[in-house]
């Protein structure tokens, strides 16, 4: 599968790390719903983010996507301030929300021809780049078909697809996999690493214990804060357990919050 | 600008595919300039009249027909006693009771005068009102007629003055006149209105604001992205609407087409702005429908098309005259009926032009990208 990313070389900047975070909170009124978390993120690393609903991984997510405005703390994302930059952090990352936010009543390729036309990709290379991406989703019968009727999960493919049609240095994936089959889902990741193979760091929220292990690196978020934060294979050592779920399980049990 | 394009053309493709708004652009001002103006007709006809003929005298019969000939009154029912014609106007079948009394004709031969009682509903005020002045016209032209045959030469009325009225730019008096161009606004207001009211919000209903918050677009390029579609939607509303003006009522404006297009491109950019804010306000469509329409409802009923503005409280005067709705309705009025000129309706258009901008700008202030 073909997914059309391609970086420039890696240049002394891109070895800082390309989101940095420090003590980033959001207070909703009383409710702290992200309690300063830090962390950073290399540039090109898969970067998972786990916690059970309510945690605040969205909510941190959103701060970093310039959606939402941190109540205190430190943010970059691409070198950009999180408080005062956000439309150009915009410019450099793609984001796909856990809802579905494509539009039903276009074509696939009118979406992409869409949000590729306010990412500023020139309508020649829209037009280039679109049918390959067709071709690679195995779209070629629905291309101009409304999007309303295809399955959620080749929808989530384009959704997937869109975010890094204008090749941003940062995707935020958030519960990318959600209500899609299994196979559907390990084809999203054959994609999500193909598209860190090329150098786009990937912040991706999940709570599929078995995803979690196919990130470089994950935080477990619990009540806003981070527990814990290292290679899957650390974190498995560190709490002496086998696998993923088990880690997880025992760190979400001290969880007070509940579902909001 | 080359993003706009893109916006534009997704904003077109995704109107086009909606059935319900291409059914409203040509239906509505087919349907509703076809029908509106008919029901708000302001003549008063078809008065229920019961009489009550206490006489039965060639001069009692005489006024009765006179009564029925005039167009104006349906004789429901001729009552021997007033009581009996009182029911007719308890259960709502009669509208105003004219008693004539026994010694009607005796009377007017002898003493030169009678006394007539009329008894009118007033729960339809504009009804019973205009009625029962019509009947009095009517029995004042039956004296009139009737001293002349008593004397054989005409009276000198006591008040001799006689007053000739014109009405001057609509001379036939033809109510569809003064109508039409009032529901013209009202449709451009409805529709302009509310389909910009609910459109963002829509997009934040179905997640899809989300998408595009997301991105680098600027909040100017995305409201002007919406304003400007419905902004031609109105525009052929405008032109169908003019259309059946000319076909179904043979109204043509007597001024220039140019001014009035003009005006209107000016007011529906207002009006957008209003509905856009509105949609960036609410949450859901519901809200935005309800917000909307409680500002629409007070716009359409204070702007002078039903009622005139002169003849409300200094209060309501004030509102109505805010209101760039009824600066408008009264430019489209002067344009269509009058002829008037780019001159005479240039301080409305300046007016409108501050509210076009204002309310967008406070869209575009009022629309957030990052909450």
């Amino acid at each position: 599968m073909e997914l059309l990313i391609n970086h420039k070389s890696a240049s002394p900047a891109d070895n800082n790390a390309v989101i940095e975070c420090r003590d980033l909170t959001k207070k909703f009124g009383n409710f702290l719903a992200v309690d300063r978390i830090s962390f950073s993120v290399k540039p090109g690393e898969i970067f998972g983010f786990l916690g059970a609903n309510g945690a605040g991984k969205t909510t941190a997510m959103r701060m970093l996507c310039g959606l939402s405005y941190p109540s205190s703390g430190h943010a970059t994302v691409a070198g950009f301030d999180v408080y005062r930059q956000q439309e150009k952090i915009k410019r450099h990352i793609g984001y796909m929300s856990q809802k579905f936010s494509l539009y039903d009543d276009l074509t696939p390729l009118e979406n992409i021809q869409f949000f590729g036309g306010i990412y500023g990709v020139p309508a020649r290379v829209i037009k280039e780049r679109s049918r390959e991406l067709v071709r690679s989703l195995g779209l070629e019968k629905e291309a101009t078909k409304l999007v309303s009727g295809l399955p959620l999960g080749w929808k989530q493919k384009l959704a997937f697809a869109i975010a890094l049609f204008h090749q941003p240095r940062i995707v935020f994936l958030d519960e990318p996999t959600g209500g899609v089959d299994p196979v559907t889902r390990r084809q999203f990741w054959d994609m999500i690493y193909e598209a860190a193979e090329k150098g786009v760091t990937i912040f991706v929220t999940t709570h599929y214990m078995d995803e979690a292990a196919y990130c470089n690196r994950v935080t477990i978020m619990v009540d806003g804060k981070i527990e814990a934060l290292d290679t899957p294979a650390s974190l498995m050592q560190q709490f002496a357990c086998d696998n993923m779920d088990e880690v997880f399980y025992r760190l979400a049990r001290t969880a007070r919050r509940k579902d909001p | 600008m080359r993003t706009l394009r893109f916006i534009l053309q997704k904003e077109f493709r995704q109107m086009f595919r909606d059935k319900t708004i291409l059914a409203m652009m040509f239906m509505l001002p087919v349907i509703q300039l076809g029908i509106l103006p008919l029901a708000m007709n302001l003549d008063v006809k078809n008065i229920n009249l019961a009489i009550v003929d206490q006489d039965h005298s060639t001069y009692a019969q005489k006024l009765i027909s006179k009564i029925g000939a005039s167009g104006y009154f349906r004789i429901v029912t001729v009552a021997p006693a007033y009581k009996q014609a009182l029911f007719t106007l308890e259960n709502g079948t009669a509208d105003i009771i004219l008693e004539i009394p026994a010694s009607f004709e005796r009377n007017l031969v002898r003493e030169g005068r009678q006394p007539l009682n009329i008894t009118a509903d007033a729960i339809n005020g504009t009804k019973s009102g205009i009625g029962s002045s019509y009947l009095l016209t009517v029995i004042r032209d039956f004296n009139r007629d009737i001293r002349l045959m008593s004397n054989g030469q005409p009276v000198a009325s006591p008040a001799g003055i006689e007053i000739a009225s014109t009405a001057w730019f609509n001379p036939y008096e033809r109510f569809t006149w003064y109508i039409v161009p009032g529901v013209l606004v009202l449709l451009l207001t409805l529709v302009g209105g509310f389909l910009s009211s609910l459109n963002i919000v829509r997009e934040k209903e179905i997640g899809t604001i989300e998408q595009i918050n997301v991105t680098p677009i600027k909040k100017w390029q995305f409201i002007l992205g919406k304003l400007i579609p419905f902004w031609v939607v109105g525009m052929i509303v405008l032109t169908i609407g003019l259309l059946v003006a000319r076909l179904f009522y043979g109204i043509v404006p007597v001024g220039s087409l140019i001014l009035l297009y003009l005006l209107a491109a000016v007011y529906l950019v207002a009006l957008l702005g209003f509905g856009l804010l509105v949609s960036t306000i609410s949450n859901n469509q519901l809200q935005s429908m309800f917000i909307a329409f409680f500002f629409i409802m007070i716009f359409v009923l204070m702007s002078g098309l039903f009622t005139s503005v002169d003849s409300m409280p200094a209060w309501a005067r004030s509102v109505a005259a805010f209101l760039p709705i009824t600066h408008f309705m009264k430019a489209v009025r002067m344009i269509i009926l009058k002829g008037s000129t780019l001159g005479d309706i240039s301080p409305i258009l300046i007016y409108e032009s501050l509210f076009a901008i204002g309310l967008n700008a406070l869209a575009i202030w009022n629309y957030r990208k990052t909450q």
